[in-house]
């Protein structure tokens, strides 16, 4: 007589749905990025960024980098560029502005720094950590310091820029939480 | 709390990120790229090889032959008879404006800048 299988129920918590939730909203504008065509390969506007910083400045470091993982392997698997260099380097920018943000976040006071300084700070740790990556390991020469300056400017732009989308989403009042089971 | 757009910080924060772009940009872009490397014998031009093909080169001075080597866009004197092999523990020379001289044996490799701001020095 066969037996019944075990259940194991699963429930979502609220962050857990939040995290979902933003990290969908992350990948599809990662994809957004993706198709971008710009100058230079790896230069993109990071507009996934204004997520990531959505959900620190909104819910905290843990969700952002909840979030911002989430966002960066699914965007490569559906890109089809998952454990390619440009994944790793990826990750490593990734990594590297949520640590720079979480410091941030931490050491500067909210009453002066808004979005777009931890924007910026995102987006210079990000080429920083890329770069670095590309120097040990992709291109072993200090060659690569040539290509520090327009990096440097793209950065300079695009993290004013998503900073602004981001302190622009933060004027309007949190949306009403949905349901939790969905 | 109400989020005004940019905050004085913010403005601090722009004008850093700005300020170290554009400080990359002389630093960086000024002396242009190591691209190739001069070598000098006993006051003469010896060799100009770029630095996109690895190889070893030996130079004759009066003390013996230095040897200089160019690997992976660097080069560096692998080998010199100088006595204090000052110019051996240079290491490498990657960048534009580096320099590395074998006085005794009166041999010197360079990385030359893009625009040269004197032509010697003298001491």
């Amino acid at each position: 007589m066969p037996t019944a299988p075990p259940t194991l129920t699963l429930h979502a918590r609220a962050d857990d749905v939040r995290v979902a939730r933003l990290a969908a909203l992350a990948v599809a504008l990662s994809l957004i990025d993706a198709g971008i065509p710009t100058p230079l390969p790896g230069l993109k506007p990071g507009l996934a960024n204004i997520v990531t910083l959505l959900a620190l400045t909104r819910f905290g470091w843990q969700v952002a980098v909840s979030v911002s993982l989430l966002r960066i392997f699914a965007a490569s698997l559906l890109l089809g560029s998952l454990f390619t260099p440009g994944f790793f380097l990826s990750l490593t920018g990734g990594l590297c502005s949520l640590l720079g943000l979480g410091l941030a976040h931490r050491l500067l006071p909210g009453r002066w720094f808004g979005a777009v300084s931890l924007s910026l700070i995102a987006a210079f740790c990000h080429i920083a950590g890329q770069l670095a990556l590309a120097r040990l390991w992709l291109i072993p020469s200090d060659g690569i310091l040539y290509f520090v300056p327009p990096f440097a400017l793209a950065a300079s732009l695009t993290g004013l820029v998503n900073g602004l989308a981001c302190a622009a989403l933060l004027r309007q009042p949190p949306s009403p939480q949905e349901p939790d089971t969905p | 709390m109400a989020w005004a757009l940019l905050r004085p910080g913010d403005v601090l924060m722009l004008a850093l990120a700005v300020g170290l772009a554009l400080a990359s940009f002389v630093w960086l872009w000024r002396d242009g790229v190591a691209e190739e490397v001069v070598i000098r014998a006993n006051g003469q031009v010896f060799a100009r090889l770029s630095l996109r093909h690895d190889r070893r080169i030996e130079v004759p001075g009066p003390l013996g032959v230095t040897e200089v080597q160019i690997a992976a866009g660097r080069a560096r004197i692998l080998r010199d008879p100088s006595p204090r092999q000052y110019c051996v523990r240079q290491g490498w020379l990657s960048r534009p404006g580096q320099t590395a001289l074998c006085l005794p044996n009166r041999t010197s490799i360079d990385i030359p800048r893009r625009n040269t701001p004197y032509d010697s020095l003298n001491f």
